[in-house]
């Protein structure tokens, strides 16, 4: 294998945004050429590195950047995991592409270089084997997502916008403390010889370390919206662009995938009786609240993509307590319950996106929904029987579309069968249950099947008001690229609910390989090494 | 020289958390700003202090003891770096809400959905 291919899905859309910019906005069909070979580009270069990675007996794969040993150097590590990540990040860039094509990629500048960006700074995050670089790729992908977050402009993205900036600004300046203050008790920041010292750490100083986890921790909390970190999340993915709140979709998942890379490197079980599962509790809890946080804002929500926001809420905690049980069985079940949901989010941001704009007004692009009852006038009910009228028989074909995919994201998100959304989660409660009697487990399992049930209602109450009582609130103007992205990222779903034996394997894979961090360790420090 | 330090960076991160929780956005910047001199001064201390010590090797002999930790001073220039620019950044958009709004609130009172 060559060794390049590790540092390639960085490089690529570094160089590709950056020529972007150079060939200026005026062409866009040039740079819009260029995105798309990008995305190609990068979904085979992740399908390939994937390959590497996934061959019999091979651990990983290990870039010295300039080949300085990993102790002095920056490493870059490809995993089963991270390979999964970036996989995922270039599928939902690509599907993504022909959506942003309609309307929304000439509302404001540079929209795909800004897009290139983040995709550097994601894939850098999933490949990077140290903390300060993770620290560098994170402000890479933040600043990106800053520019895309307000792409469009108007006063509510700005407004929202504001909030997501500071919030970020905070969590970097806590990451920035946990890393230094990790250095100054370990001395190094590579992930790998982390592992290896936190066993070894001197008592006095162990407190201090603890404290640098606990602070770099919040960070990544608050970029995964842990409840009470995560109030910034849903209007910010309300107020962004569609095509922009889809791929944001993902970018909770990039602290899920940081807190389970490091919680069970850093504090897995070699780590010692005084470190060993160091802030699984808090992940645990915090993820049991932040679902029961998320159910109730969804059953509240009074805008569609709120409602949409608040189910990445449920998907980060429904993350977040699975991989705070730290068993390898429900990480594998958390996996594709990560794969699954992202998609089906982005989907869901996408129809969303489908019903509630009107094309070209700037500001008002919301769909908003009743409440539940409103006082004086008739219930909800009564109007929809008041006017039946034979002529709604013939359904245009984007109602039947949208609604259909409605539908399938509906499925998707509540777990519902046939979608995969059942299959992932079904893979992540079985071992729950399995481990034994737990108060965590018990408890987080329960919250899940409710949040399940309450995606559905909330999830029908919107489609009944927005395709049976008001159907002509909706004003469709969709194009087929639009569709196109939406049924590619459905059909990735369906194709994944067919296909689920394999994939499931190679996630199993990943989960053994994750919980048993010495193959890591020993991939990026070779024996020679160690030795100073 | 320890305790001058400590204090310097708790002053400053004390009035920066307050500044921080403001409902105006100048009061946040600032808050964020001297919040990023607190993080910076605290990166740059972790090395542990010492006066005149060169953090580059002169001779290829000599006590590794004698010269300062250089990775805190990379580390730190780095996040200056970065900070100085989400900090441009985070202007700009503050300019711009300023502009479509009409007000400077980030507490959620600026009139928008």
């Amino acid at each position: 294998m060559s060794n390049h291919l590790v540092i390639a899905p960085i490089v690529l859309p570094l160089l590709v945004a950056a020529l972007q910019l150079l060939v200026g906005e005026k062409r866009r069909r040039t740079v819009l050429a260029l995105s798309v070979a990008s995305c190609v580009a990068l979904v085979l270069l992740a399908a390939a590195l994937m390959l590497a990675v996934s061959a019999d007996g091979v651990l990983g794969a290990v870039y010295r950047i300039g080949d300085w040993p990993a102790r002095f150097g920056i490493v870059l590590v490809a995993d089963r995991l991270s390979a999964l990540m970036v996989l995922l990040t270039s599928v939902l860039a690509l599907a993504l592409l022909p959506y942003a094509l309609g309307r929304w990629q000439h509302r404001g500048g540079h929209f795909q270089p800004l897009l290139q960006f983040l995709l550097m700074g994601l894939n850098g995050a999933f490949l990077t084997g140290d903390l300060f670089n993770l620290f560098v790729f994170f402000e890479v992908l933040l600043a990106a997502s800053y520019g895309l977050a307000l792409h469009g402009s108007g006063a509510r993205r700005v407004s929202a916008g504001l909030h997501y900036i500071a919030v970020n600004l905070t969590a970097s300046m806590l990451f920035l403390l946990g890393v230094s203050l990790i250095f100054g008790v370990t001395g190094t920041l590579n992930m790998a010889a982390l592992a290896e010292l936190i066993p070894t750490v001197p008592e006095r100083t162990r407190a201090l370390l603890h404290a640098g986890a606990a602070l770099l921790g919040v960070a990544f909390l608050i970029k995964t919206a842990m409840w009470p970190l995560g109030f910034w999340l849903p209007r910010t993915y309300a107020a962004a662009s569609p095509v922009v709140a889809a791929m944001f979709a993902l970018m909770t998942k990039v602290g899920i995938y940081v807190l389970l890379r490091l919680g069970l490197l850093l504090f897995g079980d070699a780590a010692g009786p005084a470190s060993a599962h160091f802030g699984s509790g808090w992940m645990l809890w915090g993820g049991v609240a932040t679902v029961a946080a998320g159910i109730v804002g969804m059953l509240g929500a009074r805008d569609l993509a709120k409602l949409a926001g608040y189910n990445v809420l449920i998907s980060s905690g429904t993350l977040l307590g699975a991989i705070g049980l730290q068993l390898p069985a429900v990480t594998a079940g958390a996996l594709a319950y990560l794969v699954i949901s992202t998609l089906a989010i982005a989907a869901f941001f996408l129809v969303v996106g489908l019903l509630a704009s009107d094309g070209d007004d700037e500001t008002d692009d919301t769909l908003s929904l009743e409440p539940y009852v409103q006082p004086g006038e008739p219930a909800p009910n009564e109007s929809l029987y008041a006017q039946e009228d034979e002529s709604r028989v013939v359904i245009s074909a984007p109602i039947a579309m949208l609604s259909a995919s409605f539908f399938a994201c509906a499925l998707l998100l509540a777990g519902l069968p046939p979608l995969s959304g059942f299959l992932a989660k079904f893979a992540m409660l079985v071992p729950m249950l399995e481990a034994g009697p737990r108060t965590g487990a018990t408890v987080l399992f329960a919250l899940i099947i409710a949040a399940g049930f309450c995606t559905v209602i909330a999830l029908c109450r919107a489609g009944i008001q927005i395709f049976w009582v008001e159907p002509e609130r909706l004003v469709l103007k969709v194009r087929l690229s639009e569709t196109t992205s939406i049924l590619l990222l459905l059909g990735l779903c369906l194709l994944l609910t067919v296909l689920v034996e394999a994939p499931l394997r190679y996630l199993r894979d990943t989960a053994r390989q994750i919980h048993a961090p010495a193959g890591y360790i020993q991939q990026v420090l070779p024996a020679a090494e160690v030795q100073p | 020289m320890e305790l001058v330090l400590a204090a310097a960076i708790g002053i400053l991160a004390a009035s920066g958390t307050w500044l921080l929780l403001r409902p105006r956005t100048f009061q946040v910047i600032i808050g964020l700003t001297l919040i990023s001199y607190a993080v910076n001064l605290f990166i740059f201390s972790i090395g542990g202090l010492r006066t005149g010590a060169d953090p580059v090797l002169h001779h290829a002999a000599g006590d590794i003891a004698q010269y300062a930790d250089p990775l805190p001073q990379a580390l730190v220039l780095t996040a200056i770096v970065i900070g100085f620019a989400t900090t441009a950044l985070f202007l700009v958009v503050l300019l711009t809400s300023r502009g479509l709004t009409g007000n400077d609130h980030v507490d959620g009172e600026d009139g928008t959905p």
